[in-house]
Order: C-alpha cells, then sequence, then structure tokens
C-alpha cells in the first residue's frame, strides 16, 4: 500500500536512484567546482553545477510535491485512492511550481496548540493552557491535546485533506496508537518512521493530580512542544503523509481508542519480550554484507548516536548552569537594592536602587535564555537520540529481511536435494508434492529477494532524506538560537543604557 | 608548573580617588610571585627630607604590609583616624590547584584543549596576581595620601630600610591571643555601642555604618556568587556541539556548504565566549572589588567609631571617679589628672574622627560613581560587540542558506 502511494512521476529528468557503491554525498573537493556563486541556491533551484548525487539531495521534496501539483490540477483518481471518504476538497487556484515550492514546504509547519479538556469519564483536567501562534498554515489541537488544521490559501498538499480548517481532539495515548500503527505498517518495510514523545509516568501523574507548579507546567509545555514536533515530522515525511491513518488521526472527529499503548498493560509487556527477543535475534545474524554503503552507514549511525547522547547531556549542563546564574543574579539584585536603602548619600541610594532593578531584569533575561537554550537544543538533540533508534531498528529490519531470504533459500536447496533423493525412489505422488513444494519456494525465494532489495532501495532514500532533515533542522535551530542570542544582547544593551546617567548623576 | 610570575604593572588602583602628592608618591613598580610567597617591589619618589635619597625601591612581602598596619591600630595616637584597611593575603590556592589538575588530565583531553584550558588557567592566575598587587598598592597609597599616617616612622622605614624588616609572621600562641583580644574587643563594642551619644553626628554615623558595613557584606558574597556563575555559563557546552557536529560532517564528507555553516557557527562562538569571559572579569573587577574594598572601609570606620566610644566610656567613669574622689577628698589630684587626659584623648579623637567621617564618605561616593558609570559603560561595550558578531554572522549564514 506504501508503495502504491508512491508512484513518482519524475518530471525532473535527473530524479535518480543510487546505485550501489555511489557516495551519497560528494566530496568536498568535489563541490567547489561549483563555485561560490552556486552556495546560496540551495533546494529551490536545480543545481545543475553540481555533481548530479547533489541533485538528489534537493529534489526529492519537490519531486513529491509535484506529485501534488499534478494531482490537484487534474483531479487525479487515485486521490479517492487515499480519502477515507470520497469528497474533494475545496481546491484553491494554485501557483506555478517553481515559486510555490518555498511556502509549500513552509505550509507544512504545524504548531499545537494546547488545550486539556474534561472528558467524560475521562481522566484528564481542566487546565487551559493556550499558546497562540498567529499566521501559522495549520494547527492541531486535541483532547488531552487540541489539533486545529488550517489551510494555506495558496494551497497545498494538504489538498488531501476534506476541508480549510478543522479541528479535532486527541489523546496522548492517540498519538502513541498513530505512531504504532505507522511504525508496524512501514518500519519492516525500511521507511524511518518517527518516534512518539516518551510516556512520563511521573510528570503525568503529577499533572493529573492538579499540581499547579512549575514543575508540572514546564511538563505540560515539554510535552506540547514534543507533541508537536512528532506530528510535524510525520507529515513532513511524503510517504507517511498520505497514509489514511495520519489523514483518520487529522481529521476525523472521533479516534477509536487505542488500547494497546498503556505503559504497564500486558500488550506494553508483550512488545518488551519481542524487543528483548529482537535483540538477541540481531546478535545471532551473520549477515554478508554486499554492500559497503550500508555497512558505512550503520556504523556512522553508531557513531552518531554516541555522540548525539554525550552532546545532550552538556545542553542539559549548560541550562543547569544558566539557572544558577539567573538565581544568583536575582539575589545580588536585592542585596543592591537593600545597599541602596541604607546608603545615605541620596544620589548614589538612587543609583545603587536602579543597579538593582537592572540585574532583576537581566535575571529574567538569563530565564529566558535558559528556556531557549533548553528548548532549543536539548529537545533537538532527545528528539534525534530517539531518531537514530527508529534508523537502526530500520537497518535490523533489513537484516531480517535477508535473513528471511537466505532462510528461503536453504530450504529450497534443501528441498531440491530431496527432490533429487526421491527421484530415485517410486513414490509419485510424494514427487508431485515434493515439485510443488519447490515451486512454492522459488516464489518465496524471488519474493524474498526483491523485499531485500526493495527495502534497500528505500532505505537508501530515507537515509537521504533523514540527513538532509537533519540538516535543516539542527540549521533552523541553531539560527533560532542565534537570533535569541541578538534580542537578549539588544536587551542588554537598552538596560544598561538606562542605567548609565543614573550613575553619571552621582555628584 | 608556576615557577614564577613576574608582572611589569600599570598601577592606579580604582577603588579609590587619592590625590597624588609630588612630596610623597609611592607605587609597586613590580612584583614576583614565587612558590608560595609574593615579592612587591615597593617604589617611592619623594621630596621630603627625611628620606637619604629622593627615589628608591625595596622589596616587601605581604607579612609585612600586615606589620606596618597592626602597627598602625596599636598606636593609640592614631586612634581617631580610619586606619586604611590591610590588604587580603594573597590566595593562588584555588588557582594553583586547578593547573595542577590541568597537569594531571592532560592525557585525557586533546591537545588543543588542553592549550586552551591552559590559557584560560594562566589568564586568570595572572588576573588574581594582578588584583592582588593592586590592593597591596591602595593600602600604601592611602597611607602616602594622609596627612599624619604619611609622617609615621614605621611607614618610612617599610618604605626605605632595604633590609628584610624580620617581621614573622605571627606564630600559634600570638594568633591565640589575637583570638582572644577580637572576642573581647567586639564584646566591649556592643557594649559601646549601647552608649547613647549626645553628638548628633556620631549617633548618626554609628547607627548608619553598622547597617551599611552588613549590607556591603552580604551584597559582596552576593555578587561574588553571582560573577562565579558567569564565568561558568560559557557558551562552551554549545561551542564543543558545533565542533562535534561539525567533525561528524567532516567525516561523512558532507556538502561544503554545510561544513562551512558549522564552521563559522563555531567561531562565532568562540569569540563571543570571549567577551563573555570579558564581561565577567570587568565585573569582578569594577563591581565585586568596589564592594570587597568598602567592606574592609566600613570595618575600619566602625573601627575608629568604636575607640571613640570607647574613649567617651574612659572619659564618663574618670568624671565619675573623680566626683567620687572630690566627694572623699581623697586622691583628687591624680583622679583630675587623670579625667583630663581622658577628656583630651576624647575631643581629639571625636574631633578627628568626624572630618574622617567625612573624608570617608566623600571618597565612597566617588568611588562608587567611578565604578558604577565604568561598570555600565564596559557592559554596554561588550554587549555592542557581542551584538555586532552575533548579527554579522546571522546574515551571513542566512544569506548563504
Amino acid at each position: 500500500m506504501a508503495d502504491t502511494a508512491r508512484d513518482p512521476p519524475p518530471e525532473q529528468t535527473d530524479f535518480q536512484e543510487l546505485e550501489d557503491g555511489e557516495d551519497l554525498f560528494p566530496e568536498p573537493a568535489a563541490a567547489p567546482e561549483s563555485g561560490p556563486a552556486s552556495l546560496p541556491a540551495e533546494d529551490v533551484s536545480t543545481n545543475s553545477n553540481g555533481p548530479k548525487q547533489d541533485s538528489l539531495f534537493d529534489d526529492d521534496p519537490e519531486d513529491l510535491f509535484a506529485e501534488a501539483t499534478e494531482e490537484v490540477s487534474l483531479d487525479s483518481p487515485e486521490r479517492d485512492v487515499l480519502l477515507s471518504d470520497g469528497p474533494s476538497p475545496a481546491i484553491t487556484p494554485i501557483t506555478p511550481p517553481t515559486s510555490v515550492i518555498t511556502p509549500r514546504i513552509e505550509s507544512l509547519t504545524v504548531p499545537v496548540s494546547l488545550q486539556i479538556e474534561e472528558e467524560e469519564g475521562g481522566d484528564s483536567f481542566d487546565i487551559h493552557i493556550a499558546v497562540s501562534d498567529p499566521e501559522k498554515v495549520g494547527e492541531f489541537s486535541g483532547t488531552f491535546w487540541h489539533l486545529r488544521d488550517k489551510q494555506d490559501s495558496s494551497g497545498t498538499s494538504l489538498s488531501v485533506f476534506k476541508q480549510g480548517e478543522f479541528s479535532v481532539k486527541r489523546r496522548f495515548s492517540d498519538f502513541l496508537g498513530l505512531h504504532s500503527k505507522l511504525a508496524s505498517k512501514y518500519l519492516h518495510v525500511g521507511y524511518i518512521v518517527p518516534p512518539a514523545p516518551e510516556k512520563s509516568i511521573v510528570g503525568m501523574t503529577k499533572v493529573k493530580v492538579g499540581k499547579e507548579d512549575q514543575s508540572s507546567n514546564e511538563f505540560v509545555e515539554k510535552r506540547r512542544s514534543a507533541l508537536e514536533r512528532y506530528l510535524m515530522r510525520t507529515v513532513k515525511h511524503p510517504v507517511l503523509l498520505k497514509d489514511p491513518d495520519v489523514l483518520q488521526f487529522l481529521e476525523s472527529s472521533e479516534l477509536p481508542r487505542a488500547v494497546s499503548t498503556q505503559a504497564l498493560s500486558s500488550a506494553g509487556l508483550l512488545r518488551m519480550v519481542n524487543k528483548a527477543a529482537d535483540a538477541v535475534n540481531k546478535m545471532t545474524i551473520k549477515m554478508n554484507e554486499s554492500d559497503a554503503w550500508f555497512e558505512e552507514k550503520q556504523q556512522q549511525f553508531e557513531n552518531l548516536d554516541i555522540q548525539l547522547r554525550k552532546l545532550h547531556a552538556s545542553v542539559e549542563s549548560l541550562v543547569c548552569h544558566r539557572k544558577e546564574l539567573s538565581v544568583n543574579t536575582a539575589l545580588f539584585a536585592k542585596s543592591a537594592a537593600m545597599l541602596g536603602n541604607s546608603e545615605d548619600h541620596t544620589a548614589l541610594s538612587r543609583a545603587l536602587s536602579q543597579l538593582a532593578e537592572v540585574e532583576e531584569k537581566i535575571d529574567q533575561l538569563h530565564q529566558d535564555q535558559a528556556n531557549a537554550d533548553f528548548y532549543l537544543f536539548s529537545e533537538l538533540l532527545g528528539d534525534y537520540v530517539r531518531l537514530i533508534t527508529a534508523v537502526k531498528g530500520v537497518f535490523d529490519h533489513r537484516m531480517k529481511t535477508w535473513q528471511k531470504w537466505q532462510d528461503s533459500q536453504m530450504l529450497l536447496q534443501k528441498k531440491r536435494e530431496a527432490e533429487a533423493k526421491l527421484q530415485f525412489t517410486n513414490k509419485p505422488d510424494k514427487l508431485q508434492q515434493a515439485k510443488d513444494e519447490i515451486k512454492e519456494l522459488e516464489g518465496k525465494v524471488q519474493q524474498g529477494e526483491r523485499d531485500f532489495e526493495q527495502i534497500s532501495k528505500t532505505i537508501r532514500k530515507e537515509v537521504s532524506r533523514f540527513e538532509k532533515e537533519r540538516v535543516k533542522d539542527f540549521k533552523s535551530v541553531i539560527i533560532k538560537y542565534l537570533e535569541s542570542l541578538v534580542q537578549t544582547q539588544q536587551q542588554l544593551i537598552k538596560y544598561w543604557e538606562a542605567f548609565l546617567p543614573e550613575a553619571k548623576a552621582i555628584s | 608548573m608556576m615557577g614564577y610570575l613576574s608582572v611589569s604593572l600599570q598601577p592606579r588602583a580604582v577603588n579609590v580617588d587619592l590625590q597624588t602628592d609630588a612630596t610623597l608618591q609611592v607605587d609597586i613598580s613590580d612584583a614576583l610571585s614565587e612558590r608560595d610567597k609574593v615579592k612587591f617591589t615597593v617604589h617611592t619618589k619623594s621630596t621630603l627630607p627625611n628620606f637619604k635619597q629622593s627615589e628608591f625601591s625595596v622589596v616587601r612581602q605581604h607579612e609585612e604590609f600586615i606589620w606596618l598596619h597592626d602597627s598602625f591600630v596599636e598606636n593609640e595616637d592614631y586612634a581617631g583616624y580610619i586606619i586604611p584597611p590591610a590588604p587580603p593575603r594573597p590566595d593562588f590556592d584555588a588557582s594553583r590547584e586547578k593547573l595542577q589538575k590541568l597537569g594531571e588530565g592532560e592525557g585525557s583531553m586533546t591537545k588543543e584543549e588542553f592549550t586552551k584550558m591552559k590559557q584560560e588557567l594562566e589568564a586568570e592566575y595572572l588576573a588574581i596576581f594582578k588584583k592582588t598587587v593592586a590592593m597591596h598598592e591602595v593600602f600604601l597609597c592611602r597611607v602616602a595620601a594622609h596627612p599624619v599616617l604619611r609622617k609615621d616612622l614605621n611607614f618610612h622605614v617599610f618604605l626605605e630600610y632595604n633590609q628584610d624588616l624580620s617581621v614573622r609572621g605571627k606564630n600559634k600562641k600570638e594568633k591565640l591571643e589575637d583570638f582572644f583580644k577580637n572576642v573581647v574587643k567586639s564584646a566591649d563594642g556592643v557594649l559601646v555601642a549601647g552608649v547613647k551619644d549626645v553628638d548628633d553626628f556620631f549617633e548618626h554615623e554609628k547607627t548608619f555604618l553598622l547597617e551599611y558595613h552588613n549590607r556591603v557584606k552580604d551584597a559582596s558574597a552576593k555578587s561574588d556568587r553571582m560573577i562565579r556563575s558567569h564565568k561558568s555559563t560559557h557558551t562552551t557546552a554549545l561551542l564543543r556541539i558545533l565542533l562535534h557536529h561539525y567533525a561528524y560532517y567532516c567525516t561523512t564528507t558532507a556538502p561544503l556548504r554545510i561544513l562551512l555553516f558549522f564552521l563559522k557557527v563555531s567561531e562565532l562562538f568562540e569569540k563571543t565566549r570571549k567577551i563573555e569571559a570579558r564581561v565577567a572579569a570587568d565585573e569582578d573587577l569594577k563591581l565585586a572589588d568596589l564592594l570587597k574594598y568598602y567592606l574592609r572601609e566600613s570595618q575600619a570606620a566602625k573601627d575608629l567609631l568604636y575607640r571613640r566610644g570607647r574613649a567617651l566610656v574612659d572619659y564618663e567613669n574618670a568624671n565619675k571617679a573623680l566626683d567620687k574622689a572630690r566627694a572623699k577628698n581623697r586622691d583628687v589630684l591624680q583622679a583630675e589628672t587623670s579625667q583630663q587626659l581622658c577628656c583630651h584623648k576624647f575631643e581629639k579623637i571625636s574631633e578627628s574622627a568626624k572630618q574622617e567621617l567625612i573624608d570617608f564618605k566623600t571618597r565612597r561616593v566617588a568611588a562608587f560613581r567611578k565604578n558604577l558609570v565604568e561598570l555600565a559603560e564596559l557592559e554596554l561595550k561588550h554587549a555592542k560587540g557581542n551584538l555586532q558578531l552575533l548579527q554579522s554572522c546571522l546574515s551571513v549564514l542566512k544569506g548563504d542558506t
């Protein structure tokens, strides 16, 4: 099903599949050939200067969006296959491809506005936390978390949706349910399914108990932001976006309750047992890796995993330090105010009080900066640590697929040998049975080989997509972070500029 | 590791606004840091006749400064003056420990990291060193600027005598004696402070100084903590993140533009980190040091008030004794002389104390003004510098993307 949805009509002829052994990234030595002029012209324009692998890097998203364009303008019947029900969405006029590419990508930004509401017999609460988001295109909200979804006027790949704007309510367990459905459908064929946010029994219990304090608010915000990122990643994936389960999740007002997602359920335990069994199996599979690309990539992901975890830890310590700085600044501010009070020279006294105020404001700045550090980097790193686990999972599935194929091959071999033996005995019906089994097995072997090749192909694409997304993610986070730093400095300048004349006025 | 460190100094302590006078100019022209002591070269220029030469230098250690200070405190003639506070003992222990730890951990980090950390720690060591020199210098300058203290004989010996003064540090017994003396003094101080003063000026000063001193103590401690936190919140962690990511990309032979992106950002953070370090250092100098100094000065002012209070009590007691003697008509002359002495002592102290306290206020206000203005100007300078770096980097990065 996943495959049929993706029939890519290559508009761009240089859309290529990677052949075995081809480098995913060009050598840095090669890149400068394109010259500095081509550096700014990135994703949007067809970078014909660069090596052809580079264009693969750029063209993929364009490609799939091009497909969407086609769909909408031709009103192709394929769309009906994807929708749970028939009605065509309101199609707004579409601007020509090149200029719409960038806004189209942006149209997938979907922040979550959150509202937790009471449900009959439910165990959620009446906490209202509104996160307003000005002109974002789509917003999801759900019970327990509200999803509100708006369409961009320039028309988008959201054309697969029924209406312009709608909102649904979703519980946290629904998100988990969605993920487990997607995982069971796509992981084993090699798609990197974004992992859902983690459960936190401690955190949830605090919220459920109604504790209205700093840490539970932080927890709620963390979760909101994590759910938002999770959905974003899921819909950014061109294949997952078209999945009917995803569509249902986003659109339908009622969703069957996901059952097997409780932390301490029998289903949960079963999953854990399976995971353990898988881990053991993995260790016993000795795959003959014919493709150096996979070996290399696996090693790289191992390294990346280790590094990301380390970095995650150092960001957490940075956040800690900054919070400590904030506390100490606040203490100093109070102390300076007291000093100002006891100073008997009036102008100096006033200046000291002003200093105390400045320091208090700076303390607030530190706190805000700590939040930025945290949300931007720490959460991102955490997400990627989990994503890498999903990637590794996909590689493991490939190994399993290979194993299956090998197993069928060995079985076929045995059956052939058995058949050969039977030839000399006089048991025609047994011989026929053997021949039938062999035919069946031959089919299986062929299927196994096809599966293996398919998954390998898919993984290559997925990995390249993943790496691109990762770079984009980090780059955008870094830029956001730098912008937050700029703001901090601007504020600092304002505060000290206001203070300076007070200090000079002391006489 | 730190064999010795010699520093040629730009003088001028910033915490005190002093008139330099051609008749007597003192500064510390050089300093040497050896294993466990610091040797200061005290340089004097004077037109006064009591010195053999008009310009000369001697080498002094911290204990000799303390000896000089204590000699002032113990001198009854100076009871009516604010004795310039003694400089704190040079303390490189923390810094030395860090350097040692670094040396031990040399194997576990890359050469680059090691060199960088070493440079940082050495800069820290140097900063502490410069500070201790400045504080010793301020002490001498205060003495030299004081109309009475500058004439002190011990001071002249200190400046001129080019042999070792053979002032050993106090031994255990003496330290214990000091401890008890302090206990007695603070108990006494409480009693004396309880006596209400007839003079409004002094009464006000007493209340003011008591509260002020405590508040300065608190502010000094809190500012120290804040600045220490500031020092440890560099963007080094973030820097490392980027460098690692960048290094990872090197291994996957990523497109050049991605490498460039991370390279630019890590360069940016290297620069902003340096600025942040400067901010912390400047805050230390302009704010923390200021508060620490006035903590000591306000203590010295309190001591002055205590001495006056003590003299007042003695005077009142002498009065009572005189009345008693007159009533009994015995030892009247003795009582009278004693009473006159006390009266004279008290009046002498009161007179000079008033002026000292007024000068103290003037100095204090001037020092705070100077430092607060300089602090604000430096903060602005650094924030603007940071801003400019960040903005220019951002525009480059956004342009590339």
